[in-house]
């Protein structure tokens, strides 16, 4: 274009340069909008292969063992490598007794944390504590075994267990302690302090999800404190507190590095809490860079496989009980 | 309560006037009573953190010195911290484009149909024990090349990373305002050019947050690492990631399972600077965090 051309011809234009260029823009975010749809699904599918392929190799690792043993394994007891004997029952049964045990003790407290820090705390003591309760949780596994075997382990092995056995020795669970304090009460206890804070907090934010509205109603109509929370928090969270309770579960059945350091390394399965013993997970990170056969390795994979099939369950259950009776703070 | 009860079986006369059952007393007592088991309990939870930390620092603060620190084995651990910091910024490399993708798909891209697979997934994920995936990556990675490296090791870490960044970066998207985002629609701004400007820029500091906590949490990991990078040595620097790295964690485990006094008080003082780090991030994540959804949501 020269410069003499009419000011009038000049909108027309650069409006037909305008729209040359927007055609070639319009082009480029085709092909961006494409492919940054792409990268990003693409991700997401990256994800998926990886948790199918933990399965697959997982469950083909556990082939020998499971041509050998077929579901029999669950049962058998002894756990013998240097006899080419494997049997999964003594772990199954520490993996859930301490589990158990974490939870017993660990849900009554943390639904209590809750109730405190999102119902009776004034906000200035809720900002103070919650982030303390969440650094609990924040904690590395193996320092909070190491901690478990050195400082809790001799108060235990030296105090509470044989009081526990004075005390309550006629209920078999509560056993001759042992000299060491490494035991599934030891472990239990760990598990404890590991899934407090992971119930702790998912039942405060419940709590505090709860409708104003249905508190106050309650109040108003003379309910105590307690009674407002158990007539109203309780029954409205209940789903969500048992999804946050199979989350703490989860995270219990799949701890390895503290339970083996504090459980004491055992295979078998007693009635007393006070002995050594072992759990899938533990007995997983304790062999496995050691296993001596074919064999062993398959047996442990097989371990691996029981403990993946329960752990997935016990998310899957979470999810879709928060999901399906959710309907506070979801 | 027993009002209550009586209305809820269809006893209740509304016409009766209200009078005092005469176990006000007692319930007030039982809501007390409660009240105090709750403080109790919230109490117990912090007495069990501050016992845990006091332990780990008033052994471990013994042990910290200048050679205990840039040394390697046998005064120090110099090449524990060095090889973590490797490990950890690898898996931090690979985890974190992963996971702010994810979260891109699902707060900008994914429909109704595919977000609940992928949010399941993520939970699945992120409740996955680190112990099977440490197996898996061994299997994959460490028994296909016959050697262990601190490679594998950030690559299992970087599988337990994914998630929680996925899961807090969707978080921050979701609270990127609406009108930002329909102001550039209304501008026929193309999506990925408003999502690369506007979305992510505004995105950024919960992102770092959230990518700041998974660093903390992968940095005391300890199962993907005992199988993966564990026959290391640690009298020398080790820089290269193919090759078996020290670690932090896996130098704890190990020296937990001596029963060795002296390996105790280094394992006290590398739980003491693990443990200073990671709280450190946490505390300092949370900050960053709380004052970018301020400016967010104002």
């Amino acid at each position: 274009m020269t410069s003499a051309t009419p000011p009038a011809g000049t909108a027309p234009l650069k409006l037909a340069r305008r729209s040359r260029q927007s055609d070639s823009r319009k082009r480029a975010d085709r092909v961006g909008d494409l492919s940054l749809r792409l990268i990003c699904a693409g991700a997401a599918v990256l994800a998926a292969i990886v948790l199918i392929l933990i399965a697959k190799e997982v469950i083909e690792g556990a082939q020998p063992a499971f041509s050998k043993y077929g579901f029999s394994f669950v049962t058998h007891q002894e756990w013998a490598p240097p006899l080419e004997k494997f049997g999964g029952r003594g772990l199954i049964f520490g993996t859930l007794i301490t589990s158990a045990m974490a939870l017993f003790i660990g849900a009554p407290v943390a639904i209590s944390i809750a109730v405190f820090l999102a119902l009776l705390a004034p906000a200035g003591v809720r900002n103070v504590i919650s982030p303390l309760v969440e650094m609990l949780a924040a904690i590395p596994s193996v320092i909070l075994g190491f901690w478990g075997l050195l400082i809790l382990g001799p108060v235990l092995a030296n105090t509470v267990e044989p009081f526990l056995h004075d005390t309550f020795g006629f209920i078999p669970i509560f056993g001759a302690p042992q000299t060491t304090g490494a035991s599934i009460f030891n472990a239990g206890l760990i598990l404890t302090i590991m899934v407090i804070p992971i119930i702790a907090s998912v039942s405060r934010d419940l709590f505090m999800a709860v409708p104003r509205d249905l508190q106050d109603g309650a109040a108003a109509l003379g309910s105590t404190r307690w009674e407002v929370i158990r007539g109203v928090i309780l029954p409205t969270c209940l789903s969500g507190i048992i999804a946050a309770c199979l989350l703490g579960l989860g995270r219990a059945l799949g701890e390895a590095i503290a339970v083996a350091q504090v459980v004491g390394g055992g295979t078998e399965s007693h009635i007393s809490l006070f002995k050594t013993g072992g759990t899938m997970a533990s007995l997983i990170a304790l062999q496995f860079p050691s296993a001596i056969s074919e064999l062993h390795f398959g047996s442990l994979y097989y371990l691996a496989a029981l403990l993946l099939v329960i752990g997935v369950a016990s998310n899957l259950l979470a999810s879709w009980v928060g999901h399906r009776f959710g309907n506070v703070g979801g | 309560m027993r009002i209550r009860r009586a209305q809820a079986v269809g006893e209740f006369d509304p016409t009766q006037p209200l009078v005092a059952t005469g176990n006000l007393g007692r319930r007030h007592l039982t809501s007390r009573v409660i009240q105090g088991l709750a403080i109790a309990a919230a109490v117990a939870a912090v007495a069990v953190l501050v016992i845990v930390v006091t332990a780990v620092v008033g052994h471990g603060a013994k042990a910290i010195n200048w050679d205990f620190i840039t040394k390697g084995s046998p005064e120090g651990v110099g090449p524990d911290l060095v090889g973590t910091a490797i490990i950890v910024g690898i898996a931090t490399a690979i985890a974190a484009p992963i996971g702010v993708l994810i979260a891109l798909f699902l707060s900008e891209y994914a429909g109704r149909r595919s977000t609940r697979p992928v949010q399941l997934l993520l939970d699945v994920m992120n409740g996955m024990p680190s112990i099977i995936i440490a197996v898996f990556v061994y299997t994959l990675i460490v028994k296909a090349t016959k050697t262990e490296s601190g490679l594998a090791g950030a690559i299992a870490l970087s599988i337990i990373m994914v998630p929680l960044i996925a899961r807090g970066t969707q978080e921050v998207l979701n609270l990127v305002p609406r009108p930002q985002r329909e102001a550039a629609d209304a501008l026929g701004v193309a999506r990925w050019r408003s999502v690369l400007t506007i979305i992510l820029p505004a995105a950024a500091p919960g992102i770092v947050t959230s990518t700041l906590l998974s660093v903390a949490r992968a940095a005391g990991e300890t199962a993907p690492l005992l199988l993966c990078s564990s026959l290391f040595k640690d009298d020398t620097f080790q820089f290269n990631p193919l090759e078996a790295l020290p670690n932090v964690p896996v130098r704890i485990f190990q020296l937990s399972e001596e029963a060795n006094p002296e390996g105790f008080t280094k394992a006290w003082g590398l739980s003491l600077i693990l443990i200073a780090v990671i709280l450190a991030l946490g505390l300092g994540s949370r900050a960053l965090l709380n004052r970018s959804k301020r400016k967010m949501t104002r």
